[in-house]
Parts: C-alpha cells; structure tokens; sequence
C-alpha cells in the first residue's frame, strides 16, 4: 500500500536530484533556476503527504503560498536574466564578475 | 489497492525520469519540456492522494504560466551549448558523489520509523462529497486571508519589478507624439506668402 513513506522517497529524491542539477550545471543560469524550481516541488510534495497524512488542509494552503511565490520568484528572475544578457551578452555564471567578489 | 500502487510507481519513474532529463540535457529547450513532463506528473501524483485543487493549479498556473515563460526566455537567449558541456563533464563525479550520500541518507531517516512494523502509514480516504476545493477555500478565506492579501500584494510586487527591469527606452526610436499631434492649429503648418505672379520665360 502507497503511504506517507513512498512520498516522502519520492520527494527526497527529486530534490536530491536537483541539488545534482545545481552542482553539474553551475555555468548555466537558466538551468540553475529550473532546478530550484525542481526543488520547490520537491517540497511541496513533503508539504502535501504531510497534509493528507495529518489530515489537515493547512498544508495545502502553503503550498499555495509556496506556489505563489515562486511564480513571482520565476518572473523577476527570468526579468534579471534578461537584463543581463543585454548588458553582457552571454548568460555564463563565470563571466558575472563586475563587483569582484 | 494495487492498481493505485502500479499507478504510483508508473508515474514516480516517469517524474524521475524527466527530472533526470532536466538536470542532463544539452539543449535548455529539450530541458524546459522535460519540467513540464515532471511538473505533470506530480500533479498527477498529487491527485492520486486526492490533492485536487493543487494538482489544477500546479497544471494551470506552474505549466500553463511560469515554464511557458521558461521557454519564452529560453528561446529569445541563445545560449552557448558547448560551454556548458564542458562544466558537466567536470563537475559529474562531485555531483553524483553528493547526491547519492544525500538520499541514501535521506531515505534510512524515512524509512526508519515504520521499518520494525513493516507496514507504511497510509492516507485517510475522505469521506462521500467531500470537496477538497471547498475545504480549502473554506480555511484560505477566513483564518489565512491576511497571508492571501499579501500574496496578492507578492504578485503586484513581481509585475512591477519585472516591467521595470525589462522595460528600455531606445535611442532614436521614432515614435508618435500623440499629444503633440492633437494640439496642432494650421498656422503652425501653413504658411501663406503674397507675391507676384510670374512670367513665364
């Protein structure tokens, strides 16, 4: 029988899985924000089994807020991307060294 | 019973899959149609635990908004592919490494608990009528409103923020002056001049 256990795997791993994404592709922007999406579902599945397990709606209410915010995470990111690929041409993370950090 | 369990493991290896696509395709288009694969299948694997209205609104607004977006951007840039390939090739073992330690790990503390009982804590089923999208517009209406107006004020912030950023005045654009257009008389255009006709030579 599926319970709390397999879902909670499940999410475990697709979040696992995403950190990999972050650590293989860290020259890629675009791919590091796809990933922490990835990662925000991840979560949500967490926030959802528990919800369902417990009972209680409460959970799925954040994970509306979750969803929320990472759609206006999303947007303001892509919006920053965006901007910088006008200004340098290339969206390498390596090549992001103006403040010399 | 078993159905629902073939019906779990079908759709967890394609989620997984696709998130594997994601994290190791070349090309960043084929990786944005591999999350919306991923982002599929969990809704539907929320459904399955009888997470209706999330898994709508994961579809409507996740898919149908935000990863269209995804590709819209990812489509106007062109990303250099080869550059990239070379950080995977470098990076794998450290990631793979990391990853692996991780969910091993993860899934011990999981499995931990209900590992001497052998048996997993199952989802209550709910009841004849019950409508999730009720219950929850019940409770985000009344005791989370304050949290709901300010994820409204959120999503304004990010309209704004994000028209701004991308907004850019041009140089030597022409454009129309609408105002100035409306507010010409004729004499500011026309010119009349008295003079002799002339002969024709």
């Amino acid at each position: 029988m599926i319970g709390l256990e397999h879902y909670l795997t499940l999410a475990a791993m697709l979040f696992v899985l995403s950190i990999a994404g972050i650590i293989l592709n860290r020259r890629n922007l675009i791919l590091l924000l796809m990933c922490i999406e990835l990662m925000l579902l991840a979560v949500n599945f967490n926030f959802v089994a528990f919800s369902r397990y417990l009972d209680d709606v409460t959970g799925q209410i954040f994970v509306f807020f979750i969803l929320t915010v990472a759609a206006a995470e999303a947007a303001i990111g892509l919006a920053l991307l965006i901007v910088l690929f006008r200004n340098k041409r290339s969206i390498a993370v390596q090549e992001l060294n103006t403040l010399k950090g | 019973m078993l159905l629902h369990s073939i019906l779990f493991y079908l759709f967890s290896a394609i989620m997984l899959g696709a998130a594997m696509g994601v994290v190791l395709s070349r090309n960043p288009v084929h990786s944005v149609m591999f999350l919306v694969l991923t982002f599929f299948q969990s809704a539907i694997l929320w459904l399955l635990i009888e997470a209706e209205f999330l898994a709508i609104v994961l579809v409507l607004v996740y898919v149908g908004a935000v990863l269209v977006l995804f590709l819209f951007v990812v489509m106007m840039l062109d990303v250099n592919i080869e550059a990239a390939k070379r950080s995977v090739a470098r990076f794998a073992p450290l990631g793979i490494g990391i990853a692996l330690l991780m969910v091993v790990q993860l899934v011990q503390l999981i499995w931990l608990r209900s590992r001497p009982a052998g048996i997993t804590s199952g989802f209550a089923t709910s009841p004849e009528g019950y409508s999730n999208t009720k219950a929850l517009g019940a409770v985000l209406y009344t005791e989370h409103v304050y949290a709901f107006e300010i994820a409204a004020v959120i999503l304004l912030l990010a309209i704004v923020a994000a028209i701004t950023l991308t907004l850019r005045k041009r140089p030597g654009l022409k454009v129309q002056n609408i105002a100035e257009q409306v507010a010409v008389r004729a004499k500011d255009r026309l010119r009349v001049i008295k003079m002799d006709a002339e002969k024709k030579t």
